[in-house]
């Protein structure tokens, strides 16, 4: 936690001898250490052009504004399909944007020279299979602009982050996919960038390997990296983000810190009783029933408390407890989602 | 949205510059190259081999060979050569890759056959090429026209020629004129009896108004030429007796060698002027070869200019 | 720059080289071999004029195989599995870099693998001649001519490879091929085409690669010397075409959205 804090200290006293808003020593060009982004994303737009005469056009993503702090680690929430990896994409420059600008560390779309400070993992990556995992691991280094004897040492330094060491000799071809996965992660951190960007990092990996790549995420993350991550497992980035956006069918829904945004969110509370007799009346009210065996519990808003104890002690219920249930991250999300879901069908 | 235009503009124009570049060299390497893709095609020992290199597509390189050809000829042509080594095994090859090839045959002996720098100048070469040609299609009538063709103009062999035109006219499809051809070349050659015999045929064969009068037109020459031909046996036999030629016809008739005044078979009287049997009025009869006066043309059998004139209306 | 265009290109060769393509090798080894034993029976003459026609005819119609086959696939396979995200997204590499390390690695390749058969091949002709000679030096040229083919067939495939599938494209190099190998004849067809047709098939006709050009192979079969200018105007003329291929490559490729 200390070396977290020293780096943005650090950081803060570069920024002040290279020339803050004010001063003498203002030098105008470079105000944008003092504060910048990680990713500036401002009304990015993409379509896709569909049908077999290529006429129509699919919505990829509308609009979208955010911003990414650094050092902070971000989660990209979504449905499969909502455009997250389009925007991953997008910033990457391997997808060209139809409307709106974006900048990633503070430079534009398109400058390449940036990219030594990015690190990419795909979603279901797939690499050379004719490499080993250590030619591999060379070979992006190489590209990434490390020379000489330091190509070896950071490949070997990477892989041992991530616990393939001894699989280093061995041919790509004959990894499993968590393997690979691992081996995804190391290209991505091994020549130091200070954003990373993962695409579903956890995706097809057993519960040890996803604990491994949290653990790991936490660990660059101290190193002062910027992490940004996208998912739709819901329970990982409850835990590791600092703050979180969510995207559905190309539109944002919501960013922010998680508890803020689940702060907005009405408290339900849990009401257990033994006596099935007022399920009828709890759901009349709204109320979600579910039982087992003679215990009943249902869940309700706050706001509905009063009325549901009401309507329990008229039927003479024996009353077990009332519990406030704390929102989840999936709440929000089903709440946001489907609300849409919800408005499709309608209209 | 500019920029992006200005891109697009860059790069269209590099590429269209290149390329052109590129067709400009392909131009000058063309020239160096010259009869390079030709010499190649003759390093291959025999037809046969050519035709089964060719995997089955023998047709399309017969094809290919005989635009080659072209090129080779225009070139040379336009160069005024008086060499034309390479052309008869080239058409060898050709007509060998697809027999069927009917314009390699009949353009092919033109090439060979006419005089340098006009072409290789070697007739017999031509003659045989077109024989093979009829060899392997004898339903082709034109190929018997550039038989013929070959063998009047430039072997000077009206018998052979007209024995060409004759086989031809039989065909189906061919033209009327092939036999008309046919017993032109036959009377020039001198062989009167089976020009008869031809125009004759003509005459019972077609009801065209045309053609029938300038078969009895023919015939009526053939007679003259005939007649002339006896009475001047006579008109030497006489001088010959007498030691100086005879002033009329009189002098025949008195002797026994006549009984009559000869009469062309328009009805006018020949005449005989200096020893010479004479028509009265030559111009009635435009196909004769003998009883002209001196200084008259010699018939009106087509030579260069009327060749060139059938030859357009053949490709009508 | 050119460390990573050195570095990608080095790449490309590995791949080729570990993907046991070059084992043609071995079979056109047994082709000359061979070749040379069978027709030893024969007059000296006509054994070398085979072995010359079949090696060079070898080396050119292998080498031109490996290079569609591999071509073709250079960028279409890279984007089919996903493996150059990682180059492109997060590497300081050009697209147009990519491209260039990709053509130049297969290049190398080719040359690597024609340079070995070559070997092989003066081997096998001074065997039979019984020693080298000045004119064998024919044979070097007809060899560099074979290699230009093999750059100019790469940048094509290279080009198609960056908008079409494999199977499309193959069929597009090797019909390209073929309709450059006549390339002089389409020429002579255009010229005895009249109106619109003379106007399209000239116009065809200069813009397919002229590949007859680079063939001499029967030439120096008969010892025939080829024309230096020949030499100079067949350079030029591959690298102002390869130069405009790999102009349309960078240009197709730059733009494209990599789903």
């Amino acid at each position: 936690m200390a070396s977290f804090f020293a780096h943005r200290e650090v950081r803060g006293i570069w920024s002040y001898l290279h020339g803050y808003e004010s001063g003498p020593l203002c030098l105008g060009y470079n105000f944008q250490h003092e504060h910048m982004a990680a990713i500036e994303i401002q009304e990015l737009e993409k379509y896709y052009q569909t049908g077999f005469f290529r006429n129509q056009r699919k919505l990829g993503l509308k609009s979208l504004t955010l911003t990414v702090e650094e050092g902070e680690v971000f989660g990209y929430l979504g449905p499969n399909g909502a455009g997250k990896t389009t925007t991953i994409k997008l910033l990457l420059g391997l997808v060209f944007p139809d409307g709106g600008t974006a900048r990633i560390l503070g430079r534009p779309l398109g400058d390449i020279e940036v990219k030594r400070e990015i690190g990419f993992l795909p979603e279901q990556p797939y690499f050379y299979d004719h490499l080993t995992a250590l030619e591999l691991l060379q070979y992006y280094a190489r590209l990434s602009g490390i020379g000489g004897r330091d190509v070896r040492q950071r490949s070997e330094r990477a892989l041992a982050r991530v616990g393939m060491s001894e699989y280093a000799r061995l041919q790509l071809r004959k990894f499993s996919k968590g393997m690979l996965q691992r081996v995804g992660i190391a290209q991505a951190i091994v020549h130091d960038p200070r954003l990373v960007i993962l695409d579903e990092p956890m995706s097809g990996l057993d519960p040890i390997g996803r604990r491994e790549v949290r653990d790991l995420i936490q660990e660059l993350n101290e190193e002062g990296k910027t992490i940004f991550f996208s998912t739709h497992i819901l329970s990982d980035a409850e835990t590791l983000c600092d703050r979180v956006a969510v995207v559905d069918r190309g539109e944002l829904k919501g960013v922010g810190v998680v508890a803020d945004l689940l702060r907005d969110m009405s408290g339900d509370v849990e009401i257990a009783w033994r006596g099935p007799q007022a399920i009828a009346a709890l759901s009349a009210l709204g109320a979600r029933c579910h039982a087992t065996g003679e215990v009943v519990r249902a869940r309700l808003p706050e706001r509905l408390q009063d009325a549901a104890l009401e309507a329990l002690r008229e039927r003479q219920c024996r009353l077990i407890s009332v519990t406030p249930v704390r929102a989840t991250l999936e709440d929000f999300f089903l709440q946001h989602v489907s609300a849409e879901a919800k408005a499709e069908v309608q209209a | 949205m500019n920029a992006k235009l200005r891109t697009h503009t860059c790069y269209a124009l590099l590429v269209a510059a290149l390329l052109a570049a590129g067709a400009w060299l392909v131009r000058q390497t063309d020239q160096v190259r010259g009869d390079q893709p030709l010499q190649e095609v003759l390093y291959i020992p025999s037809p046969k081999v050519v035709k089964r290199l060719s995997l089955g597509y023998s047709g399309l390189l017969a094809d290919i060979y005989w635009t080659r050809v072209v090129q080779y000829f225009g070139g040379k042509h336009q160069a005024h050569a008086m060499q034309y080594k390479i052309l008869a095994p080239l058409l060898d090859m050709t007509t060998s890759l697809d027999p069927k090839l009917i314009p390699a045959y009949q353009f092919g002996s033109v090439f060979l056959a006419q005089k340098p720098p006009e072409g290789a100048g070697d007739p017999q070469a031509a003659a045989r090429l077109v024989e093979k040609g009829i060899a392997e299609n004898p339903q082709v009538w034109r190929l018997y026209y550039t038989l013929g063709y070959i063998e009047w103009l430039e072997l000077k062999d009206p018998a052979a020629a007209a024995r060409a035109f004759q086989r031809g006219s039989g065909i189906k499809g061919a033209q009327s004129w092939m036999r008309v051809m046919a017993a032109a070349l036959a009377a020039h050659a001198g062989e009167t009896e089976t020009a008869v015999y031809m125009w004759t045929n003509i005459l019972n064969s077609t009801e065209d108004r045309s053609l029938r009068i300038n078969a009895i037109n023919r015939l009526r020459c053939l007679k003259v030429d005939s007649d002339v031909k006896a009475l001047q046996e006579r008109v030497d036999e006489l001088t010959k007796r007498q030691g100086h030629a005879p002033s009329g016809w009189e002098e025949l008739i008195s002797v026994g060698l006549l009984r009559g005044v000869p009469i062309d078979p328009r009805g006018h009287p020949y005449r005989l002027v200096a020893g010479r049997v004479q028509l009265s009025d030559p111009d009635e009869f435009p196909f004769v070869t003998r009883g002209l006066p001196p200084g008259k043309e010699l018939g009106d059998l087509p030579g260069e200019k009327g060749f060139k004139k059938l030859e357009k209306k053949l490709q009508q | 720059m050119i460390g990573r265009i050195a570095t990608i290109a080095h790449n490309t060769f590995r791949e080729a080289v570990r993907d046991r393509v070059l084992y043609n090798l071995i079979v056109f080894a047994l082709l000359i071999v061979g070749a040379s034993i069978l027709f030893g029976q024969i007059s000296l003459e006509i054994n070398r004029i085979v072995l010359i026609n079949l090696g060079l005819t070898a080396i050119s119609l292998f080498g031109i195989v490996i290079a569609v086959l591999i071509g073709i696939g250079l960028v279409s396979k890279e984007i089919e599995k996903r493996t150059l995200y990682t180059v492109l997204a997060a590497r300081p590499v050009h697209r147009w870099e990519f491209l260039a390390g990709k053509f130049l690695g297969l290049v190398m390749t080719l040359v690597v693998n024609a340079l070995l058969m070559s070997i092989g091949f003066f081997a096998a002709v001074a065997y039979v001649s019984k020693g080298l000679h000045p004119a064998d030096l024919q044979l070097a040229v007809a060899i560099y001519f074979i290699l230009l083919q093999f750059v100019l067939i790469t940048a094509l495939a290279l080009l198609f490879s960056t908008f079409s599938t494999p199977v499309f494209s193959s069929i597009f190099a090797f019909a390209i091929f073929a309709v450059g190998t006549f390339a002089e004849d389409l020429r002579g067809f255009a010229s005895m085409a009249q109106g619109v047709t003379s106007w399209l098939m000239t116009g065809a006709a200069y813009l397919v690669p002229n590949f007859a050009a680079l063939n001499v192979i029967s030439q120096v079969a008969h010892d025939e010397a080829v024309d230096p200018r020949l030499i100079l105007l067949n350079t030029l003329y591959v690298t102002v075409y390869a130069g405009a291929v790999l102009t349309a490559s960078v240009w197709i490729f730059g733009r494209r959205n990599l789903k």
